[in-house]
């Protein structure tokens, strides 16, 4: 599918990739296992400094990316390099890419010092750095109290954050994250979000984090990679990638939305008995996203210059506390609409949508 | 959940196996071990004879050393070639794992003296093994010493209870999560790095149960040294044997039976103790 280069209205982004250039470079990979393609000619670029998240249901081959670019599993097809060589020849431990793991990983017979020191210790770094190191990297994560712990005495956000020490403390050129935060608490999972994209901000290592939620791919990430059956449906920043999706998947996987199959005849696009006008070329049927809070009610807020009225009955309406989450029928067409809670509404209803929040989208395969 | 009389209900028959198959004759064992055989005839009378024999006559000492050798050998050799085969099958054998444990397995249904005697075949100077030196002109004359030694001795234990040391080492291995090897190896360890780092040292619980049968249950072996051992391979089993039979010397052999229980049972708590302090999870 269409990835579209982001123009990135993050400045941290755009920043990173012009100044720094190409981190890692995945070209054309592609891999099966037996009969099953898992990744089908996947190209990817990651900017040095970057926080680009792989996004995808399970089993649409994110996590298998990861470990292709790890080095724990090979390439059918395609090359990885990174920096300038190529990285899919070398065994693991010769790459400059460290791991979280999705269950931390943590040496059970070694204690937190020792699990953080480890990669120092068969590297060959000189044996009086060591402490300062270890010391220097639980620091980061908060967790000198617990240096002589054994990982199995520790609560799982305490291990989460001594895997992430560890794996930084051999300052790798880029860290991967498998769902690291995916066995923490809700609470806890808001909290380690938080620390995780400011470590990454301070430290300025490049992270490549992989996840099935949505809302933290949204919030930690400077990019998106969106993966689906095993190809890459989108790649842009989260705010791009919401108001931009490029197909009708990446629409309704980020966010909720309303697809609308209309039929566009001179610059005009019809559906129930929405019209607006469009500056898309095609004649004929198109597919379009329409976000549930680009729909207002009319008095609302006072209405933008280009924006559209339209009647539509009020279906169903569900109080959520800060908003009202409305179902209209506009001609048959079901509407989804979220706006500010107000009293109840019945009948017939004025409300507007400004024509641009009407994105055209490709229609993706199921 | 269940009421105090269906609880002791169920608990009668294991308690009475473990009394009248294993603690009285234990018991028995260990009284005749303070009484005496006069004419023939075992008198209850206690003394403390029999245990000063054990260190008077330096025969007794020399083969229980001796046993305690072979046993320590078996163990080396067992564990020197249980170590690569179960981290081969449990790392790399991949599909084949299946078919290889299996393989594994099977001599054990084979009868110990169906496989002692195959080895006197084997070992035998017009044996399979010393027919074909001769053939290939690499010895003149048959080498005597393949049988009826400790050599032998040690070989045959070794193939009868390698699959002892096997076992608990395959499933020790075979418990190692597999991340673990993973983040070794993406830390930048080398293979030889990981193996000596991780992965050897969360299979000592496994190696360790493994030497502890090997040892234990060589210890007390007394069909290899008969089977194949000559007059030098005398193991301490057959000296309680021969003083339980022929020799009529009860107290004595309870005597030389207590001490190597004791011997046995200090081990089994030494290694206990060990793999609960090597067992990480």
């Amino acid at each position: 599918m269409s990835s579209a280069p982001s123009s990135s209205p993050q400045p941290r982004a755009a920043e990173a990739s012009s100044s720094f250039g190409t981190l890692l470079e995945v070209r054309q990979i592609a891999k099966r296992f037996g009969s099953r393609e898992v990744l089908k000619n996947i190209s990817l670029e990651i900017a040095s400094g970057e926080f680009l998240t792989l996004l995808g249901e399970s089993g649409s081959g994110k996590t298998t990316l990861l470990r292709l670019i790890a080095g724990f599993e090979q390439p059918t097809t395609g090359e990885i390099w990174m920096s300038g060589t190529r990285l899919d020849t070398l065994p693991p431990y010769r790459r400059r890419v460290n791991t979280v793991f999705q269950n931390y990983a943590l040496f059970p017979h070694l204690s937190v010092q020792e699990n953080v020191g480890y990669g120092l210790r068969v590297t060959g770094v000189a044996k009086a750095e060591i402490p300062s190191r270890v010391t220097q990297a639980l620091r980061m994560v908060k967790m000198e109290e617990y240096a002589a712990a054994r990982p199995a005495k520790l609560s799982g956000g305490q291990q989460q954050r001594v895997a992430l020490a560890r794996a930084l403390v051999n300052r790798p050129q880029l860290l991967l994250l498998d769902e690291p935060l995916s066995a923490l608490d809700a609470n806890l999972r808001k909290q380690m979000q938080g620390e995780l994209k400011s470590l990454q901000r301070e430290i300025g290592i490049t992270f490549l984090f992989v996840t099935h939620d949505q809302e933290e791919a949204m919030a930690l990430s400077d990019r998106i990679a969106l993966l689906k059956g095993g190809e890459l449906e989108q790649v842009a920043s989260p705010r791009e990638i919401y108001t931009r999706p490029a197909t009708s998947y990446t629409a309704q996987f980020i966010g909720q939305t309303n697809l609308l199959r209309a039929e566009i005849r001179e610059g005009i696009a019809t559906c129930g008995s929405l019209r607006w006008p469009t500056r898309s070329t095609v004649e004929g049927p198109a597919l379009f996203s329409l976000r549930p809070e680009a729909i207002r009610l009319v008095g609302e807020t006072p209405l933008p210059p280009d924006a559209l009225r339209f009647r539509a009955t009020v279906h169903q309406q569900i109080f959520s506390g800060s908003s009202e989450h409305l179902e209209l029928d506009c001609g048959g067409q079901l509407l989804r609409v979220r706006i500010p809670a107000q009293d109840t509404l019945t009948g017939d209803q004025e409300f507007t949508f400004s024509p641009a929040d009407a994105v055209p989208v490709m229609e993706s395969l199921p | 959940m269940y009421s105090r009389a269906y609880k002791s209900l169920v608990s009668i028959p294991p308690i009475l196996w473990v009394g009248v198959f294993l603690l009285l004759p234990y018991a028995i064992m260990f009284a005749h071990s303070f009484w005496l055989v006069r004419d023939g005839f075992i008198v209850h009378q206690w003394n403390l004879q029999n245990y000063a024999k054990l260190f008077q006559h330096p025969v007794y000492l020399e083969v229980l050393f001796r046993t305690m050798r072979i046993a320590a050998g078996v163990t080396l050799l067992s564990l020197a070639l249980g170590y690569p085969l179960a981290y081969y099958m449990s790392f790399c054998a991949g599909v084949r794992k299946e078919l290889l444990y299996q393989l594994v397995i099977v001599p054990l249904w084979v009868s110990y003296l169906v496989r002692g005697y195959a080895w006197k075949t084997i070992l035998g100077s017009d044996g399979v093994l010393n027919g074909s030196l001769q053939y290939l002109h690499i010895t003149k004359e048959p080498v005597a010493y393949f049988l009826y030694s400790p050599f032998a001795v040690v070989l045959v234990l070794t193939h009868i209870y390698t699959p002892f040391v096997f076992l608990p080492l395959y499933a020790s291995l075979e418990h190692i999560p597999r991340n673990l090897v993973e983040a070794s190896d993406d830390l930048g360890a080398s293979p030889r790095a990981t193996f000596f780092r991780v992965i050897l040292p969360l299979s000592l619980p496994g190696l360790l149960a493994g030497a502890t049968f090997a040892f234990v249950l060589s210890l007390g072996d007394f069909l290899a040294p008969l089977l194949v051992g000559g007059p030098s391979s005398i193991m301490i089993a057959n000296i309680v044997q021969s003083l339980f039979g022929t020799a009529y010397d009860w107290p004595l052999g309870a005597a030389i039976s207590v001490c190597i229980f004791t011997l046995t049972v200090g081990l089994l708590f030494l290694t206990e103790r060990l793999e609960k302090r090597w067992a990480f999870r």
